[in-house]
């Protein structure tokens, strides 16, 4: 009598959500377990022995059940008196739930508690191993004019001198004739944790008299990734892991002008917020009060929605309410007002990294204190700027978000677009794909 | 005038007295019912600060009905001149400012030949005052021919971009040209003698005839001759604009409100703080050496 009290008593429980913690019984006795499997057709797969040490958790039903929840003679097995549960409410109750329960569901549908600790979660572990020894690879690249502090800010996201400046210490500063796009690659990690970081540089765009066209030898790059990807994608024979070499994120460098976005800025990001996650930053923010920068924001996010523009994180591809509202509060904030500065400075005896100092006058030097008052501008307070905002979302946050839209939707877009015109050119017969033409004209 | 002033002879006694001395003072009266003339150009891209330094420099709100242009009207916006006059009046001494100002310049996607539209101008207000020279009636010329046009510099580069050296030699031989570095505060001081080393590396390899102060003479007394020659030292001037009066440390004063401090535009009454120049600025257009910045003018082709 007692092993049904349990069971029922068990079944009452809806409320609580399944997975391990609310197996845990919070009876004393020892658990069994619930009548319904008891009462199943001696047909299901799994006879359980009675020494099972199950806990108050249902195992999800198992495929090879057949007999329909009706044919369970459990309304003839309500407790008796003693249970914790009314007789005809349970009576009432049970037909109800197992209605409830499909019979054949396939497991893990989230509508099935499980009365033993199965495990599932520890692929969650396994995962992560998995990840830390192969790595991740991320790939970023940093456009805008010169001088707009773009290496500073690498340097001051990933806290080490990834920049091709870093690299290539002591060369002067010369504005190239045209757009040229240089690569720097790191392998960096934290934690046991790998990460094969890309920065692509852009130097050159934005500084000519004439800027028509800029964007183009970008455009090319970004695509000419896509295009590596999906050669080794469409092999017979492919990698296991094909090498991931296509732009993650692009960060558009807007000089501080407080007043609006200029044309190149809006030309390009139309162009490149199609192809690539577009994240635009106020550059070298110190230059702006609050109120200054507040309206600059508002006059950028006004001049983005007119013109169509949809940066990183785009509203199309929230998936669902809970990343929409996470979502939001970032596109409040776009586009962050960033200050970079990879110098360590002493403040008041206390090391304030990184920041820059300034000589912002508090006081007038005076005779007796010639030195005029320092402060400084620490990178990381968030009062000071928004650089942890946007540290955060590159990298805490939303990276592999980022690797994710820019495979299942740029990517995708690519590909769909290279397919679709090379249904007219056959592809080269070595991948097999002339078969698959024929196929794909004959629809 | 001529009483009460004596001069000696080179012996020591009082000579003859003749009272041409007086003459400057007689200058001086007239030039101030006549009233001065000034035309200032300032040029440079757009969002490095020109209106505010123009209002700080004169204290005056010039630019107080200004709207700034909408996203699609900013796509096919070209070059425009614009001019504001304003009567201004000090102790006595009345100024009529001129402020040219190009918006438009450098905006576009294609910049190329923006200058043209400033040199346009600067050549017709020079045809103008020829024809009104050569003329008959010369008696009320007005004189609208540019004075002086301050560059900016923007201080996000590694020094002159291209635009600044197409537009600097484009109009050096036209307009004394006084190159700044706009939004100053966004730079340490190191990095602002930096920025000025560079800038004048640059300006001297391209060939660009900026605007030389005068020497002073030489019986000018030694903190003079100290000031000017900082002046000079300091080309490109580093400025900081300010239309907001701010409070620090109990004064009020005009400037820039950020979180982490607050950046002095002019010092109003206090000493000059090293390596910024912004206080200079005034000096040079209004100062000993406007008066050279007229010459200049109207000796240049």
């Amino acid at each position: 009598m007692g092993r049904w009290e349990l069971g029922h008593a068990r079944f009452g429980e809806r409320k609580s959500p399944p997975g391990r913690t609310a197996c845990a019984a919070p009876w004393g006795a020892p658990p069994l377990l619930p009548a319904r499997l008891l009462a199943r057709p001696c047909s299901a797969a799994v006879p359980i022995p009675a020494t099972f040490p199950v806990t108050g958790c249902i195992l999800a039903a198992t495929a090879a059940d057949p007999a329909p929840p009706t044919a369970l003679g459990s309304p003839r097995v309500c407790p008796r008196a003693g249970s914790s549960l009314e007789p005809q409410e349970s009576s009432m109750e049970a037909p109800a739930m197992l209605e409830e329960l499909p019979p054949g569901a396939a497991p893990g549908k989230g509508a099935h508690e499980l009365f033993g600790y199965v495990g599932i979660e520890a692929v969650l572990d396994q995962m992560r191993v998995k990840t830390m020894k192969t790595g991740f690879e991320f790939n970023i690249m940093v456009v805008g004019q010169s001088g707009l502090g773009k290496s500073t800010m690498v340097n001051t996201l990933f806290k080490s001198k990834v920049s091709r400046k870093a690299s290539q210490p002591g060369q002067e500063e010369r504005i190239p004739k045209t757009v040229q796009l240089q690569s720097v690659t790191h392998v960096i990690e934290e934690k046991g944790v790998k990460m094969k970081l890309t920065v692509t540089d852009t130097p050159g765009f934005g500084d000519q008299i004439n800027n028509e066209n800029c964007w183009d030898p970008i455009i090319k790059y970004i695509n000419e990734q896509y295009e590596r990807y999906l050669r080794e994608e469409i092999l017979i024979t492919r990698k296991r892991k094909i090498p991931d070499t296509r732009v993650h994120g692009c960060v558009y460098f807007v000089p501080p002008t407080g007043h609006w976005l200029r044309p190149l800025d809006l030309e390009f990001m139309r162009r490149l917020s199609k192809i690539v996650n577009v994240v635009p930053v106020i550059a070298k923010a110190d230059t702006l009060t609050l109120e200054e920068r507040a309206e600059f924001k508002q006059r950028i996010q006004q001049d983005l929605k007119a013109h169509a523009i949809s940066v990183y994180p785009q509203e199309d591809f929230d998936e669902d309410p809970d990343d929409r509202l996470l979502n939001n509060v970032i596109r409040e904030k776009i586009p962050f007002a960033v200050v970079g500065a990879d110098q360590e400075h002493q403040v008041n005896g206390r090391r304030v990294t990184p920041g820059c100092t300034l000589t912002w006058v508090g006081a007038l030097p005076t005779a007796t204190s010639p030195q005029p008052a320092l402060s400084c501008l620490a990178v990381e307070n968030p009062m000071h700027c928004e650089f942890p905002m946007l540290r955060d979302l590159l990298i805490r946050s939303h990276l592999q978000d980022l690797k994710d839209i820019t495979h299942n939707v740029h990517y995708e877009s690519y590909r769909v677009r290279r397919l679709n015109e090379s249904n007219r050119v056959a592809l080269s017969p070595a991948n097999g794909l002339p078969g698959k033409d024929e196929d794909d004209s004959n629809l | 005038c001529s009483s009460g002033t004596r001069f000696p002879n080179g012996d020591g006694t009082d000579g003859e007295y003749v009272g041409f001395a007086t003459l400057p003072n007689q200058v001086h009266r007239k030039s101030v019912k006549k009233g001065f003339d000034f035309t200032l150009m300032v040029a440079g891209e757009s969002g490095l600060g020109k209106s505010t330094l123009v209002n700080s420099l004169f204290l005056t709100d010039m630019y107080r009905d200004r709207k700034l242009l909408n996203a699609e009207e900013r796509i096919t916006q070209t070059v425009e001149i614009t001019k504001h006059v304003v009567d201004i009046e000090e102790k006595g001494v009345k100024l009529r400012l001129t402020i040219v100002d190009t918006p438009g310049f450098g905006d576009a996607v294609n910049n190329t030949e923006c200058w043209k539209p400033v040199a346009d101008y600067i050549d017709q207000q020079f045809e103008q005052y020829f024809r009104d020279e050569s003329g008959l009636n010369r008696k009320n010329i007005q004189d609208n021919r540019v004075h002086c046009c301050i560059y900016f510099i923007s201080p996000f580069g590694h020094g002159l971009r291209p635009l600044d050296v197409e537009f600097m030699r484009a109009l050096h031989q036209r307009v004394n040209i006084v190159p700044v570095l706009a939004k100053a505060d966004t730079l340490t001081p190191s990095e602002v003698e930096r920025m000025k080393n560079k800038i004048r590396e640059e300006i001297d390899h391209y060939g660009i005839r900026i605007y030389q102060f005068p020497e002073c003479d030489s019986d000018e007394d030694e903190e003079f001759k100290l000031q000017d020659q900082a002046l000079k030292e300091s080309i490109p001037f580093a400025v900081i604009g300010s239309n907001t009066v701010v409070e620090a440390k109990g004064r009020r004063v005009r400037g820039r409100l950020y979180p982490w401090g607050i950046v002095e535009g002019n010092a109003m009454g206090g000493p000059v703080p090293a390596g910024t120049g912004t206080s200079r600025t005034p000096s040079p257009s209004c100062g000993p050496h406007a008066g050279g910045l007229g010459r200049g003018a109207g000796g240049a082709p």
